[in-house]
């Protein structure tokens, strides 16, 4: 049971709106990446990475994420109405 | 501290376990009349899933960052880019949990793979065996907390007595309110409201005593830098594999975690909140973490060196004379814990009575238990009241076992890597429609294996489970087999040893025993069905009720409910809906209201298909399909019986086409009579009027021409009279309205008569042969068969044109009729003609006969209405005609 052909190109608001479901998709591997940079860091020797900055570093990225996450969500709920129609359309394109 | 102030302590856990009894209450009350309006709030949603922040958290948060410094802030990081990442995972999981019902991680494991009850055993028992250490600890950082702000000694007796102290409290206060009322949607929303405020109160407690210690000790948050700077913390020491297997380990925790599914995807009112707490749990976990350093670094600093880090967060306040703030403090702690376990033990016992306890006495109550509602739901509460009394003995016994010596952090962590196992069958069977139910079995069994093996027995010390020989020697004396050196890599951390030997030896069985499986139809039923729920379900299952009968539905719940309790369910909807009446427009919010009721009695997938054939569903289950496939199979019967019937009209159609024909075609024969029988009339009557016309004006006429006009006149009136008794006669015949008189003869006796009748009065020679055979009897109307013979007869005599006209007649006999064949000697009739000589008004040679023409066809009519038949028998030298004259004339033919 395939699913009708989809259009290819869509309105300028449907595609705000993909765009932005790519951004909420986005930010948790964003988020993974920068968390996993302390890999990097020397545990060893004299440029060992302070605590102190550690700290800074890793709670800036939580919080950028949760604003910009928060800001994504609330700019995806207004869109409201035909979000049905978008995440089973998107769904298809991931699978 | 003296009993002065223990007692005060007591008072305050009781005067807050009051509150949370209120609150709880007050919101069970406001859901049940149907306005928990609060609940509907999402940040409620992520208040509960706060649970998640137990006392581990709490106390052991910062005990962790005092030993292993930042090491701590993975437990957090996993969660919060698990609901970063709400789209790609929990979004599916809440959706399949809310449109499959799904009351439980084992539920969820057991529907995925076939409902499999093997696995959802299996689940259920690893998640008791996986929890029960972090409930002990829960009882720990109470019992020590408790300890710790007396001030009493702490005396391993004193310990273990509050120890049981609380589980019983705990027992009670979940009992009450996780198993208050059964519906099997599995919302809790007194405890659900309950924990969130649970919630506000930790984050209070500890943001009250972060940021005593950052502006209060400290001089804020440069000093905070400057002393982590200079502490024994100062520098980042964490090992590349833990940070990155702890992150991982915490992700798959807050998945796995029976009260973590329990809140996230059981509880969950609404599928719009996870897109809130997608941010603000992540917020939450922040800000619970973010004092956690200079807390610890301050405990460091200004504690004695032997100090306890895991219970900073009481003994700094303590220290520094705030009994207030230590009071929050022991709040905030007493909060973690107790939200833990009663989420925990809800989630437990609904895992144990469903999955173990149900099914075996379901079994034992020889299948006639579930088909009384009643009895069904008392069996039900009371299993679960016994699984939480069990899971918090269970949890109380580890406690005593482990003598409560271990670091919180290490508990959490073997708890996690327990139910860290379920990862890989979760995740692949939400994704990946291959995986199988053996395969799941096979991954489950070799995680769980390995985590008892690396980590579980071990971490009870040696000589304790494990003797030190195996230990340090591996099993059997392998020493590839060592349990915290498997395959001879030494070095690992054993947790980290653990985490990434058994969840990647589980994924790897899991796959490759599902790769070499093949599912049973209901596993790959479910398994599209998981894996495709964003195509099969609306966003939330309402239903769409338009169509819904109110009374076909009432007529179920009755059955169901009860009648009385069922009427005033429906009257309560009605009322609500503002109708008068007992019946409920069936809207969605009906219909769920309904399904919700039902399915307390019937369980929820059966409650579900219910409606759902009544209603048409909007999302379906694997009872939906069954019930889906029953009608298809109905349909398909009716089809068929459409076709035979279309068959049956096709078929009748051809039928009435044939007669309309047959219709037309008589109608055509009757005004071809009409104008035949006029014509015949006509002739006579001409002749009658002109020979009657002369003799009245003709005056001069002799006698002899009077004589012969008058007889002319008598003819004609006299074929007149013959043509209108034969058209009477056939008229009478044609119509079916005449009678017959059947009698018994010899057919000798009736031929003869027929003979003698036909030839007397004429001058013509006409030489008659019979067969001999002619003692048969027969019973039939022998005047008109014998008017058959005579006319027949006259036909001979009238059209022979032979020299020595001569007619035999031969007659045969067989079992159902006797054949006369009337052959003579003349010409016979052409073939053309053969049919066409029955037909009324029909002459060879009109200039012979005198008769209308009518004779044959009365003979066929005749011999039809007496159950036989006249034909022209062809072949025979000359005219013949063979008459069927049955034995016994059929009583039908009247």
């Amino acid at each position: 049971m395939r699913p009708p052909a989809q259009t290819v190109f869509l309105e300028r608001q449907t595609y705000r709106r993909r765009r932005l479901i790519d951004l909420i998709k986005i930010l948790p591997l964003i988020g993974l990446v920068l968390w996993l940079v302390p890999l990097l860091w020397p545990t060893e020797g004299a440029e060992q990475v302070s605590s102190a900055n550690a700290t800074i570093y890793i709670f800036a990225i939580w919080f950028v994420l949760i604003v910009a996450k928060a800001l994504s969500v609330n700019a995806f709920n207004a869109g409201g109405s035909q979000k049905d129609d978008e995440l089973k359309g998107d769904e298809r394109g991931q699978s | 501290m003296n009993v002065g102030s223990l007692n005060a302590l007591i008072a305050v856990c009781l005067i807050y376990v009051i509150f949370l009894f209120g609150v709880a209450f007050a919101a069970e009350r406001a859901a049940m009349r149907g306005k928990g309006g609060l609940l509907k709030l999402p940040l409620v949603y992520t208040l509960s899933l706060s649970v998640y922040c137990t006392a581990w958290t709490f106390y052991g948060a910062v005990g962790y960052a005092a030993r292993s410094g930042l090491e701590y802030l993975t437990i957090y990081i996993g969660p919060s880019l698990v609901l970063f990442g709400w789209w790609w995972g929990l979004r599916k999981m809440v959706r399949i949990g809310r449109s499959q019902r799904i009351t439980s991680i084992a539920d969820m494991i057991s529907s995925r793979y076939g409902k499999s009850n093997i696995l959802a055993v299996g689940v259920t028992v690893l998640a008791v065996i996986g929890t029960t250490p972090y409930i002990a600890l829960q009882l720990q950082s109470v019992t020590t907390s408790f300890a710790v702000f007396s001030g009493a000694p702490e005396s391993p007796g004193t310990l273990t007595a509050t120890a049981l102290w609380v589980a019983a409290g705990l027992a009670v206060f979940t009992i009450l309110f996780g198993t208050r009322n059964l519906d099997a949607n599995e919302r809790h929303y007194g405890v659900v409201m309950a924990i969130a405020v649970e919630a506000i109160v930790k984050l209070f407690a500890l943001l009250a005593v972060g940021v005593f210690v950052v502006w209060g000790i400290a001089d804020g948050p440069s000093d905070i830098l400057n002393r982590i700077d200079n502490s024994k913390i100062a520098n980042w020491e964490i090992q590349g594999g833990r940070w990155a297997g702890l992150i991982f380990l915490s992700a798959a925790a807050i998945l796995c975690l029976p009260r973590m599914f329990q809140v996230m995807v059981v509880e969950n009112e609404n599928e719009d909140h996870l897109r809130t707490a997608s941010w603000a749990f992540p917020a939450y976990l922040m800000i619970m973490s973010l004092f956690v350093v200079p807390i610890a670094v301050v405990g460091l600093d200004l504690l004695p060196a032997g100090a306890n880090p895991d219970l900073f967060v009481l003994t700094l306040p303590l220290a520094t004379g705030n009994e207030g703030l230590a009071m929050l403090s022991f709040l905030g702690g007493f909060s973690s814990a107790t939200s833990m376990v009663i989420v925990a033990a809800i989630a437990l016992s609904t895992m144990v009575s469903n999955h173990i306890v149900m099914p075996i006495w379901l079994s034992t109550s020889d299948g006639n238990g579930a088909t009384i509602s009643g009895d069904v739901r008392g069996v039900v509460l009371m299993s679960r009241r016994i699984s939480i009394v069990v899971v918090l003995l269970l949890g109380y016994i580890y406690y005593r076992v482990s003598g409560g010596g271990t670091a919180l952090a290490s508990i959490g962590l073997i708890s996690f890597t327990a139910v860290a196992q379920f990862l890989p069958v979760l995740v692949g069977g939400i994704f990946w429609r291959g995986a199988t139910r053996l395969g799941a079995i096979a991954g489950l069994t070799v995680g769980f294996v390995l985590w008892a093996y690396c980590l579980f027995l071990p971490s009870f010390g040696p000589d304790v489970v494990l003797s030190s020989n195996l230990l340090e020697y591996g099993l059997f004396g392998f020493s590839w087999l060592r349990p915290q050196a498997l395959f001879g890599i030494t070095g690992l951390d054993p947790l980290i040893h653990t985490v990434f030997w058994s969840i990647s030896l589980n994924t790897l069985a899991f796959f490759l025993v599902s790769l070499l499986s093949f599912p049973e139809p209901l596993e790959r039923l479910q398994g599209a069905q998981f894996v495709n729920i964003f195509e099969h379900s609306s966003r939330t299952p309402t239903w769409s009720g338009g169509v819904a009968k109110s009374e076909e539905l009432m007529v179920m719940a009755q059955r169901i409910l009860g009648a009385r309790e069922a009427q005033v369910l429906f009257a309560r909807e009605a009322e609500r809906q503002g109708l008068s009446g007992v019946l409920p427009e069936p809207n969605a919010a009906f219909l769920q209201v309904l399904e919700r009721e039902l399915s307390g009695s019937v369980g929820a997938a059966t409650a579900h298909a219910m409606v759902s054939q009544i209603v048409g569903g909007a999302s379906v289950s694997v009872q939906d399909l069954m019930a889906v496939a029953n009608e298809t199979a109905q349909i398909m019967e009716y089809s068929s019986q459409l076709e035979v019937k279309s068959d049956e009209l096709e078929r009748t159609a051809r039928q009435l086409r044939r007669a309309n024909e047959k219709l037309l075609q008589v109608s055509e024969q009757k005004d071809d009579f009409l104008s035949q029988v006029s014509h015949e009339l006509r002739t006579p009557m001409t002749s009658v009027r002109a020979f009657s016309e002369i003799l009245r004006d003709s005056e001069k006429l002799s006698e002899e021409d009077k004589r012969r006009y008058s007889g002319i006149i008598y003819n004609e009136a006299v074929r007149l009279t013959r043509l209108l008794d034969d058209l009477l006669d056939l008229n009478v015949l044609e119509n079916g309205r005449v009678s017959l008189h059947t009698q018994e003869a010899v057919l000798k006796e009736v031929l003869d008569h027929a003979i003698e009748t036909a030839l007397s009065g004429s001058e013509a020679k006409l030489k008659v042969e019979r067969s001999k055979s002619a003692l048969i009897l027969i019973e039939t109307d022998l005047d008109r068969l014998g008017q058959v013979f005579i006319n027949v007869i006259r036909n001979a005599q009238k059209y022979c044109e032979a020299e020595s006209p001569k007619l035999s007649i031969v007659i045969t006999e067989d079992v159902e009729q006797v054949l006369v064949d009337f052959i003579d000697n003349g010409t016979g009739i052409p073939h053309e003609a053969q049919e066409m000589i029955f037909d009324k008004f029909a002459r060879m040679n009109p200039q012979k006969a005198g008769g209308a023409g009518l004779g044959l066809a009365i003979c066929r009519e005749i011999m039809q209405r007496l159950g036989g038949d006249i034909a022209y028998l062809p072949g025979q030298g000359g005219t013949a005609f063979r008459v069927t004259v049955p034995h016994r004339m059929r009583m039908a033919a009247q």
